[in-house]
């Protein structure tokens, strides 16, 4: 026998879940580090890529799926959801992750949100918030501070902001993480233990965006350790996120409840009869 | 002191490859984001970082006879969140220069040298210790290259952020 065969399996490493395609972010994007996070978090799982599916909508942070090696499908706006839904009740086997923005997954995708929380079907959703539409040219978003001036919102929207953080613990949400990108080792950690968690878990990474909105560099010197540990108690993690400037960062809330039951009173058709049900 | 205190010299070894792993595929990150933006010239010295980088990585390996590389660990963060040799994501401009790529390199590698120093101070097992300061003084002859590498290109142009057609409508 060769070296080679009897050597043993190289371990998994971030790489073996990036692609050969180069993300087209603005240099000093928060993404880059989201995806670097998602790739070693994955490394630490060490899941096959193949074994892993990502699903997204649309905008800059959605385009995530393309960078990894993993099955990906990038959707519509604001539907990531329901089609990573979809995806995990017929392949109940994958570990299937969601990415997207602030954007995509508070505004246009906000009622999937809602009820993907409250289903707790077995993902993982990553939000990548940068407070901004960033690839349309920076319109506000639900996350934009409401006195944030711009040419389009000139003197801001004056409308309150979206907690994603509390609304999915009143949703649903059975794991709530805040991570932040210029944080990609600590982040991969928050990732890890997401997509070990049974049931939906939701992690919202603060993602600068360097173009629309630069003064978000700041955030380093500002995002700090969530003052309050792991707790399973949805009101006392909500008190906390309520009450808090939403620079905490780590793991805020796991709970108990019991994921949603794939595979129980479901009949798995053969692909050849799903194509025969589409034909005209 | 903030990195981990490693309890042999194959933790920290580990450590250190993981560390030189990071600022190989962080380089290779910014050499990306710069080649898809056509800044050329900077994509090339970040991807020479990338192959530095992996060079280093690959003599620990040699250094401690592994075939196979250890089981993946993320590195250490130091003086902040990130691990001591990884430039920081964040700062770099798609604009940028040579020269500006240099001192973010200059920063990662006086960082290093910084936090195998107090390793060496801190740590209470010999083989380590003398390892960090066999490293400590690997980094501060990169810090060197680099500096004589940054005499090297010129200085960058005052109006070097200026963009005849912006990315924002505001501008």
């Amino acid at each position: 026998m060769s070296d080679v065969a009897t050597a043993a399996p190289a371990a998994a490493t971030p790489a073996n879940y990036k692609s050969a395609v180069k993300p087209v972010w603005c240099p000093g994007c928060g993404d880059f580090s989201v995806l670097s996070a998602i790739t070693k978090a994955l490394a630490m799982i060490g899941k096959p890529a193949h074994q892993v599916g990502v699903v997204s909508g649309i905008g800059c942070s959605s385009r995530i799926p393309a960078y990894t090696s993993c099955y990906g499908f990038h959707g519509v706006h604001g539907r990531a959801l329901a089609a990573a839904t979809g995806l995990k009740m017929a392949r109940p086997d994958l570990t299937v992750l969601v990415t997207g923005g602030d954007g995509d997954g508070y505004s246009i995708g906000g009622n999937h949100f809602l009820h993907a929380c409250r289903r707790n079907v077995d993902l993982t959703y990553i939000v990548m918030d940068n407070h901004v539409y960033g690839m349309t040219k920076g319109q506000p978003s639900p996350t934009t501070e409401p006195d944030w001036d711009s040419k389009l919102a000139p003197g801001g929207t004056k409308i309150r902001v979206f907690h994603p953080l509390v609304v999915a613990l009143a949703a649903g949400a059975n794991f709530v993480a805040r991570g932040f990108a210029g944080d990609p080792n600590g982040t991969a950690a928050v990732i890890a233990q997401a997509i070990r968690h049974p049931g939906f878990s939701f992690v919202e990474i603060l993602s600068p965006c360097v173009t629309f909105r630069p003064e978000q560099k700041e955030w380093k010197s500002l995002v700090r350790p969530s003052p309050v540990g792991l707790t399973d108690d949805p009101v006392r993690a909500a008190r906390l996120v309520m009450s808090d400037d939403g620079l905490n960062i780590g793991v805020l809330y796991a709970g108990n409840r019991p994921a949603y039951p794939i595979g129980e009173g479901q009949q798995h058709a053969p692909v050849t009869d799903l194509e025969a049900e589409f034909l005209v | 002191m903030n990195a981990q205190q490693p309890k042999s010299i194959e933790e920290f070894m580990a450590q250190a490859y993981a560390m030189e792993l990071e600022a190989q595929q962080r380089y290779s990150d910014l050499a990306d984001a710069m080649e898809m933006h056509n800044n050329r010239e900077v994509a090339d010295l970040f991807h020479k970082m990338a192959t530095i980088e992996g060079k280093h990585a690959a003599q620990i390996m040699e250094e401690m006879g592994w075939k196979q590389p250890p089981p993946y660990m993320v590195p250490p963060p130091f003086e902040g969140l990130e691990a001591a040799e990884a430039v920081p994501i964040d700062e770099v401009h798609y604009l940028m220069r040579p020269w500006h790529a240099l001192q973010l390199a200059l920063a990662a590698e006086q960082r290093a040298e910084r936090f195998f120093a107090e390793i060496a101070m801190s740590t209470k097992v010999e083989s380590v210790r003398k390892a960090a300061l066999e490293l400590q003084e690997e980094e501060r002859e990169h810090v060197e290259l680099v500096k004589a590498w940054i005499a090297r290109v010129p200085q960058p142009e005052k109006d070097w952020e200026v963009d005849p057609d912006p990315p924002r409508y505001d501008q």
